[in-house]
């Protein structure tokens, strides 16, 4: 390839950056909080709770995500030719546009999002398992209520301790993105592998690979600079 | 006035009895010490009283508010929550391994639950905060985090948190026990300080010699029951039962 059809290809794929980065912001936006309320739903009391959020982090975890996010985006035009299904569901899926140039998006967000609360909830629980009871006694015999508790107390000893594991998972969803070229949607390693056979060269696959590097560094950088941020206390 | 009243109060974990049939009354301004061996339920009689155990029967008065009652049927119920709550401001609890928030500092640790809890604003909360460790001898460690300093300091910003609720009562569970030998004095001279401004103070210890210094009364517990009780004099003395006797011959030897 010649240096400008290299820029060429360099200009493109930097052009797909942006659905790259808006699948990983996305994902990250709602699996956190979702991650968290998973962990909170698992530690549950009632055991039917625990156990259902249990079945769905299993899940989550013991399937690939390439085979989640094919169901995600298949499972609405599939149901919709079906019949005999459920009221409820029915209407459910009537409102789900699948012309809508957005449903593809919408489809790998919610694979990626369900997917990566499982991860991120089990992080947490670890975390959350891991402050010694003498902390929520010294809240309770202080008086403070559960919500206090956990938000003044345990939450911030939490977030301390879960970083690096987060961090890592965050570095690996940066290169999970490309999983979602399996429903075409396009991102950099779609459009790389389009140039590819463009131009015969696997010099597209390379600086999409740069990218993921690069993007994958600063996350590494970001997350060092957090956890000596947060290195204020023992 | 009593400001602490126990009756008949048990405590079991699934089929096992720690605390049996335990009464005692604590008048204002008294200190109690509560020794005895290693599982006898000293700490368990503490957590029900702070309510981070529920106990299984009995009654118990705090502040001359009903917090466990025997309702018409001869069943053991608790106050409703505002009352226990009102109960839980009562009563200080100071705990062996300190338990302060690591993540905040020592100005912060104190000023949390006035602020949270009493909704004082955070200048006035300070300001009584700086009070408390002005007394501690800690002013200057305002600004310092728990795992900075050594542990009769954080022992002595866990008792000034527990103060800064301006409790009626305090509790300490082994206080010192946490303790390299050296730092137990500065914590013994404090709680000794508390004991002549008039607070009224129970405290679990093995500091023998401490409970016969500064306690008005001991309980001294064996297998959940209280074994024998009474004035200092009485059992440090020739009229202590055989037991106590016993028990308190093995603090002399070592
Ligand atoms: N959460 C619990 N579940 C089951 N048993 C418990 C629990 N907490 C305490 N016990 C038991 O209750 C008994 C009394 O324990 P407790 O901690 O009150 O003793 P203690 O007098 O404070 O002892 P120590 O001097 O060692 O602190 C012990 O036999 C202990 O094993
Ligand atoms: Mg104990």
């Amino acid at each position: 390839m010649s240096a400008e059809e290299i820029r060429k290809v360099f200009m493109i794929l930097l052009k797909y950056l942006v659905p790259t980065l808006k699948v990983f912001g996305f994902t990250l936006l709602y699996s956190i909080p979702l991650g968290m309320i998973v962990a909170l739903l698992k530690m549950c009391r009632v055991k039917l709770i625990s156990w259902i959020t249990n079945i769905y982090i299993l899940i989550m975890r013991g399937t690939p995500l390439m085979l989640q996010i094919i169901v995600a985006y298949y499972a609405v035009p599939m149901l919709k030719q079906s019949e005999n299904l459920p009221g409820f569901l029915n209407n459910m899926l009537s409102a789900v546009n699948i012309q809508d140039e957005s449903f593809m998006f919408n489809a790998v967000i919610v694979a990626f999002t369900l997917n990566y609360a499982a991860y991120f909830a089990e992080i947490f629980r670890g975390g959350i398992e891991s402050i010694p009871k003498g902390q929520y006694e010294a809240a309770a015999s202080l008086s403070m209520n559960k919500l206090q508790t956990f938000f003044h107390v345990i939450l911030p000893q939490v977030v301390k301790r879960v970083v690096p594991a987060s961090a890592n998972e965050i570095i690996t969803l940066v290169k999970d993105t490309s999983l979602a070229n399996v429903v075409a949607y396009a991102e950099i390693t779609m459009k790389a592998k389009q140039q590819m056979q463009n131009y015969s060269s696997l010099i597209p696959l390379f600086i999409a690979g740069l990218f993921y590097f690069v993007l994958a560094m600063i996350l590494t950088v970001i997350s060092a600079s957090v956890e000596k941020k947060l290195n204020y206390y023992k | 006035m009593a400001m602490l009243e126990v009756k008949n109060l048990s405590k079991s974990f699934g089929s096992t009895e720690v605390l049996k049939d335990i009464s005692f009354t604590v008048e204002k301004g008294e200190v109690w010490a509560i020794i005895g061996p290693s599982g006898s339920g000293k700490s368990t009689l503490l957590r029900c009283i702070n309510q981070l155990e529920k106990a299984s029967g009995g009654e118990i008065k705090v502040c001359g508010k009903d917090m466990l009652i025997k309702n018409e049927k001869g069943k053991t119920v608790y106050a409703p929550p505002s009352v226990l709550r009102d109960i839980r401001l009562n009563i200080g609890l100071v705990f062996q391994n300190f338990n302060l928030f690591p993540h905040m500092n020592v100005l912060r640790n104190i000023t949390e639950a006035p602020v949270r809890v009493l909704k004082k604003n955070r200048s006035e909360a300070e300001k009584t905060a700086m009070e408390l460790l002005g007394k501690m001898g800690l002013s200057d460690k305002a600004k310092a985090y728990p795992c900075e300093l050594s542990g009769g300091q954080q022992q002595r910003v866990s008792i000034a948190r527990a103060l800064a609720l301006n409790p009626e009562m305090l509790f300490f569970d082994e206080p010192t026990s946490a303790l390299d030998p050296e730092l137990t004095g500065e914590i013994l001279k404090v709680i000794k300080e508390l004991a002549a401004e008039g607070m009224t103070m129970v405290i679990v210890t093995h500091e023998m010699g401490f409970a016969r210094d500064v306690a008005d009364h001991i309980l001294f517990m064996e297998g959940g029951v209280i074994a024998d009780e009474g004035t200092p004099e009485k059992l440090f003395g020739e009229n202590a039962s055989e037991r106590t006797k016993q028990f308190l011959q093995r603090f002399k030897n070592n």
